[in-house]
């Protein structure tokens, strides 16, 4: 995605309308449905061909839920997840189980933990080549040349193919997991938290592959992630959640130089920078994330809010356009205003 | 670090190794640093650095098979006397009563490190009479007490709940109240706000620092969160693979690093405040296993600016600099 189109809808290959997803609570002898939490609750977004969009929130606000309703891990309790599929659309949602096989060729993963999500009785050539063998690619010797072709693509070398996990690195482990994920060359790669279980002089590693192979490969990105600094660097656009609603999207430079939500600002503030000559005014959210069991009436966020009245208590507020590609819901959006992180340039210059 | 004050605790040529039948892992191999009355010293490193095993040094409470092969750990107590506690017996009486005691320690996940099966209450009341000569009811009033100063609200119902019915930010904050119960002139916070959201990670920032103002106490704060460390520290120590490589005032260590290592890894971190989709400059491979620790400097095979024939051959030491200043790197030797 270039920058001159960033955050227009453009040639859109995932459009997610009205998702919500609810969980019941139950309890007693038999299993009575005594109330509900609202993971997912009424989340529209799209992304478009080529682009990163990141979801960020903090735990619980229901990022992970969105990511999965959208890979049809679950399923959705209402909305559409749709996906552009060689001309046609297809709701991911609603599709009949048969037919998500081949669909899930088109949409693949990169989980958190590259410890816990590789196999340790299985060798690199094996998980690399397992997306091959289930869905019926190539012979032996084809699935072999893939891996082959894909390790070099991560950086790895094929030498280590016939190697267990073990013997890598966590780095070198969420390499593995990449190149599984980009096996069956899918169009949207859904990736949760992928280097936040990583060292902080391997994150750097990860993330400049991830926007190698989207420059090389054309990838579209989902990004699910809960640090702002690594969020910043990855993407395009960026949809910060709050309690199971988006509260605002905005492409990735605006949203961080100027929020509009109260919530964006205060999480902007919260991130400790890395420089001791910053030591400036936090803002301190008071008192805890909401129990999306037992919302709060109006806005989520209005509990917890300085700049909230009485109609945010009332009334959820709608998402509006309040610039163009600046989507955000709040009642006051347009009157407040509020404080981002400026891009230093003196101070971390790389160029 | 400036020399002006008297440490409050001293730590010298500290090694401790775990001994195990694949070999000897040299955790921590010969660190130094002083942490001074009232300031905040940020020890940073990343995984297996020997950050945590420098904590449990102190506390003398290294797991088996690990022991504390040399160094000397030297705190100055209230009364000005000075002990060294690599001498002490671990489970000794004046260990004890010191761990807890003089010395406070939060870990990194509160609720691991709660028993589950006992009310925060119980669990302060216990620290609070194993320190002090006082009677049940004088620890519990202590210990509410203990918890309305970390900012919980309704401390006198709290007192009664387990660790599992708090949320992640209350729960760290009664991790810290446990710590605080006895008055501690150093508080060794271990990754305190790592497994916390960024707004709750604000609030405990916010609390340490608040608590640290009011009661003058020490804090040594370990964690691999270059930002927490800029936002928190007076003195910085930056450790790699069980070396100090390099240390100074944190305005020096972020402004004008020495180590090739602080250099790459300060420039590797995505930072809120560069562009999006740029590159990031990258510290090649990745930390090698203290079991194949590389001979000579420990990070030579990732650096830079490595010297062929001397940096694989000899181990550079911990020189001073200056103004507090000290890195162990041949460029500067």
């Amino acid at each position: 995605m270039t920058k001159g189109s960033a955050g227009s809808r453009g040639s859109v290959l995932l459009d997610v309308k009205g998702l919500k997803k609810y969980f019941p609570i139950r309890r007693g002898l038999l299993q009575k449905t005594i109330g509900e939490v609202k993971a997912v609750d009424d989340v529209s977004f799209f992304v478009n061909r080529g682009e990163t969009l990141s979801l960020v929130g903090e735990s619980g606000c229901g990022k992970t839920t969105t990511s999965r309703c959208i890979l049809r891990a679950i399923t959705p309790t209402a909305g559409q997840v749709l996906l552009s599929e060689s001309g046609e659309t297809v709701d991911v949602a609603t599709l009949p189980k048969q037919r998500l096989r081949s669909l899930r060729r088109q949409m693949q993963m990169i989980f958190q933990d590259p410890f816990a999500s590789l196999n340790p009785r299985m060798t690199l050539l094996d998980i690399v080549g397992e997306p091959l063998l289930v869905h019926g690619e190539g012979s032996p010797q084809e699935r072999t040349d893939r891996v082959v072709e894909l390790l070099r693509l991560v950086g790895l070398r094929p030498e280590y193919m016939r190697r267990y996990p073990h013997a890598f690195s966590g780095g070198q482990r969420q390499r593995i997991g990449i190149a599984r994920a980009l096996a069956l060359n899918p169009r949207l790669v859904v990736a949760d938290e992928p280097v936040s279980a990583l060292d902080v002089s391997v994150q750097a590693q990860i993330l400049n592959l991830l926007l190698e192979l989207q420059e090389t490969l054309g990838l579209t990105y989902l990004f699910v992630a809960h640090d702002l600094s690594v969020v910043k660097h990855i993407s395009d656009r960026v949809a910060v959640m709050y309690v199971g609603r988006i509260v605002e999207t905005a492409p990735t430079e605006k949203l961080f130089a100027s929020p509009k939500h109260p919530y964006t600002e205060a999480l902007l503030s919260a991130v400790p920078k890395p420089d001791p000559r910053l030591r400036s005014e936090r803002i301190v959210l008071q008192g805890e994330v909401a129990d999306p069991a037992n919302t709060p009436p109006g806005c989520h966020f209005h509990p917890r809010c300085k700049y909230a009245q009485a109609v945010c208590r009332e009334k959820a507020p709608v998402q509006e356009e309040i610039a163009p590609n600046h989507f955000v819901s709040c009642h006051r959006a347009r009157e407040l205003s509020l404080r981002g992180v400026a891009i230093s340039i003196s101070s971390k210059s790389f160029h | 670090m400036q020399t002006d004050a008297k440490p409050l605790l001293s730590v010298r040529n500290l090694r401790t190794n775990f001994f195990q039948d694949e070999g000897t892992t040299k955790a921590v191999d010969g660190a130094s640093f002083d942490v001074l009355p009232g300031k905040t010293l940020g020890i940073v490193g990343e995984s297996g650095c020997g950050k945590s095993v420098t904590a449990q040094s102190i506390l003398r409470i290294v797991d088996h098979p690990g022991r504390i092969v040399e160094g000397e750990i030297i705190l100055t107590r209230a009364d000005g006397t000075e002990i060294d506690l690599v001498k002490l017996k671990a489970d000794g009486r004046e260990m004890r009563a010191i761990r807890g005691g003089d010395i406070g320690l939060v870990f990194q996940e509160p609720m691991t490190s709660f028993s589950p099966v006992h009310t925060v209450g119980a669990q302060i009341v216990e620290a609070v009479l194993l320190h002090n000569a006082v009677d049940r009811k004088e620890a519990r009033r202590r210990g509410i007490e203990a918890l309305r100063s970390v900012g919980i609200p309704k401390p006198e119902r709290r007192i009664d709940e387990y660790s599992f019915e708090l949320s992640g930010g209350l729960r760290q904050r009664a991790m810290i109240a446990v710590a605080l119960s006895c008055d501690p002139r150093l508080l060794i916070a271990d990754e305190p706000t790592t497994a916390l959201d960024v707004t709750t990670q604000a609030q405990i920032l916010d609390l340490l620092r608040t608590l640290q103002r009011e009661r003058g106490m020490a804090i040594m704060l370990i964690t691999h969160n270059l930002g927490v460390v800029a936002e928190m520290a007076d003195d910085v120590v930056v450790m790699y693979l069980g070396r100090v490589v390099e240390q100074g005032r944190v305005d020096d260590i972020f402004h004008d690093p020495k180590h090739p290592y602080t250099k790459a890894l300060l420039q590797s971190i995505p930072s809120i405040e560069s562009e999006p989709r740029v590159k990031l400059p990258t510290i090649s491979g990745s930390i090698p296993h203290p079991f194949n620790r590389p001979p000579g400097c420990p990070f030579h095979p990732r650096c830079a600016s490595y010297i062929a024939g001397r940096c694989d051959a000899q181990e550079p030491v911990l020189r001073d600099l200056g103004k507090g200043r000290k890195a162990s790197c041949f460029l500067y030797q």
